[in-house]
């Protein structure tokens, strides 16, 4: 939408409770951090327990963020949710070239057959991260790794103050899954 | 030296109020100021504040709450939204008539029925005549300085006025953004704990807001109009504080690429980044569009506003609120009204938008930039239309 600039602009979509939002807010205060210019928000509608949710990242490393709408063209969208992908049209507005990030099992192949070849594909398999180190499948964070990998919007060790105010106790293995899922998201060019 | 923070805004809303060292906070939560109120509980909770926080049944009760406490001296913060703001609606009118200094963050919303959480200025423009001091603020870091500085205004001897700092729902409250923080020191110094000039104290017992038969009240009335006129000058002057403290200089009309324009957007709140980002485009276009932003609504600021205006041919108002059966959105018609006298005003056009939370996005303040000139030259009875209804 606003040409001439360094502006990024993230979707991701969750089911409520799963963290999408909490995600968006982490990375925008490491953004912030690093001394960039950065918003994240929800979606502003209901929220429900398991419904389909999305939240937004804004980045901007050189200027002033100056949007206050939803964002309709995404440069990435980034799914926590396999199970969304038969429900919500996760490429909704994404940008052709755009980079599209999904939490799955399947491989590039598969994820073509139902999606083409229009996006840059970054995969990978956030339940199992998930689950073997944090013991929960809830992989807001283990995303936040994949997203590094397909596109360095922020560098890890930004993220580490942020996890780190946010969980506390269990923060260490937060930033675990996010390394992890750096080293095993596969991305296609 | 302070620091720069990426904080939701509700959170840096309460984050100030603590800065500001509040003494009582009587709030009630509700969507979309419930963070605000949340975080205030949980800074007083941890001992992070020395302060009275008073949980209340409701707004109205809120409101009242902080009737008395603000008349004992104490500094007094709340915050409310939508439904909220209408409940402690006859509550406002007293805390202004008793030239009490509280200080209220609202989250603007969206008036029932139907039920609506989202940002919407309906509450805003509801409680226009109560006689308080109203700023509306288009940024987080806006959100943060007025709440700041607004203490500072308020319990000015010569204001004495409640201050409300208007915040759209969600499109800001609910935003984290990046947020420069003061020091506490340099806080402090801007803001130092005042002394009510006439407290409630049981030593010295005096009587407020009490009754003021016909032969009195006009008088009380006229004296309460004086001094929230004269307020404006003591506003810009604690602006102007604010800025050789802070570095952030605050107007009561915000001009932005205004030089020369034919057309101006006039927008309030959280409308005026987007609306800049659409006159970047349209100027690189070669069009000729600026943007004034009304910080100030009340008192309104008939000078500046006629003065910022200068010699442009069409002004569009965005209003984020309906005046049903009126004559246009609220702002629209005093905006209309205000210029009405001037010799060469502008063809004034309105659109109400962005009602119950809908995105107005760039490509839409262009499209009101387009279809302005259409109903200017009509001269329909009403030139405004609401902008963007599917029918």
């Amino acid at each position: 939408m606003v040409s001439k600039s360094d502006l990024i602009e993230i979707r991701w979509h969750g089911r409520g409770g799963q963290g999408a939002v909490t995600s968006a807010e982490l990375l925008a205060k490491a953004a912030i951090d690093e001394g960039k210019f950065a918003q994240a928000f929800p979606a502003f509608g209901p929220e429900r327990r398991g419904a389909p949710v999305v939240a937004f990242d804004r980045i901007d490393s050189t200027k002033p963020i100056r949007l206050r709408a939803e964002i309709r063209e995404p440069d990435v969208v980034i799914v926590l949710d396999p199970t969304l992908l038969s429900v919500v049209k996760v490429t909704a507005g994404l940008k052709p070239g755009g980079i599209l990030i999904i939490n799955t099992r399947k491989d590039f192949a598969e994820i073509e057959k139902d999606f083409g070849k229009d996006w840059k594909l970054a995969l990978v398999d956030a339940n199992t991260i998930a689950r073997e180190i944090l013991g929960v499948t809830i992989v807001n964070t283990t995303m936040l790794g994949a997203l590094l990998k397909a596109m360095p919007v922020v560098k890890m060790e930004s993220l580490v103050e942020p996890i780190k105010e946010r969980f506390d106790r269990i923060a260490e293995k937060n930033i675990n899954v996010v390394k992890r899922a750096f080293a095993e998201t596969k991305v296609k060019e | 030296m302070g620091k720069r923070v990426g904080i939701e805004v509700s959170l840096a809303i309460a984050e100030a109020a603590k800065m500001a060292d509040v003494d009582v906070i009587a709030a009630y939560p509700i969507t979309p100021q419930t963070h605000i109120v949340e975080h205030m509980a949980e800074i007083v909770a941890n001992g992070d504040l020395d302060a009275e926080y008073i949980p209340v049944e409701s707004e109205h009760s809120a409101m009242s709450a902080c009737l008395g406490s603000s008349a004992t001296g104490a500094r007094t913060f709340t915050a409310t939204a939508g439904q909220g703001l209408e409940l402690m609606h006859e509550v406002l009118y007293v805390a202004s008539a008793m030239r009490l200094p509280i200080v209220m963050a609202v989250a603007n919303r969206a008036l029932s029925s139907p039920l609506n959480v989202w940002g919407d200025q309906s509450d805003l423009m509801a409680v226009r005549d109560v006689g308080w001091i109203q700023i509306i603020c288009e940024n987080g870091q806006e959100a943060f300085d007025h709440t700041i500085c607004s203490f500072r205004i308020a319990e000015d001897n010569r204001v004495l006025l409640p201050v409300m700092v208007h915040c759209d729902g969600f499109y800001l409250t609910h935003v984290v953004e990046p947020i420069e923080f003061p020091t506490q020191e340099e806080v402090t110094n801007f803001i130092p704990k005042f002394k009510y000039p006439l407290p409630l104290d049981t030593s010295k017992p005096v009587s407020m807001g009490c009754f003021a038969p016909t032969f009195i009240y006009t008088e009380a009335k006229k004296a309460q109009e004086v001094n929230i006129l004269n307020s404006k000058k003591i506003i810009q002057e604690h602006w102007d504080a604010f800025g050789k403290a802070f570095g952030r200089y605050y107007h009561p009309v915000e001009s932005y690429r205004t030089e020369g324009a034919k057309t101006l957007l006039l927008t309030l709140g959280s409308f005026g980044e987007t609306a800049m980002t659409a006159v970047d485009k349209m100027r690189d276009e070669g069009k000729s569009v600026g943007l004034l932003k009304l910080r100030l609504w009340r008192p309104f600021p008939y000078q500046e506003l006629r003065k910022a205006v200068g010699n442009a041919e069409n002004l569009i108002v965005v209003d984020r609120a309906l005046s049903f059966g009126g004559c246009g959105g609220p702002a629209y018609s005093e905006v209309r009204s205000a210029l009405y006298s001037e010799k060469n005003h502008p063809k004034v056009v309105g659109f109400v938008a962005g009602l119950g939370g809908r995105d107005i996005t760039v490509t839409e303040f262009e499209n009101m930039v387009k279809r302005a000139p259409q109903i200017a030259n009509t001269g329909a009875e009403n030139e405004y239309e609401m902008f963007g209804v599917r029918e």
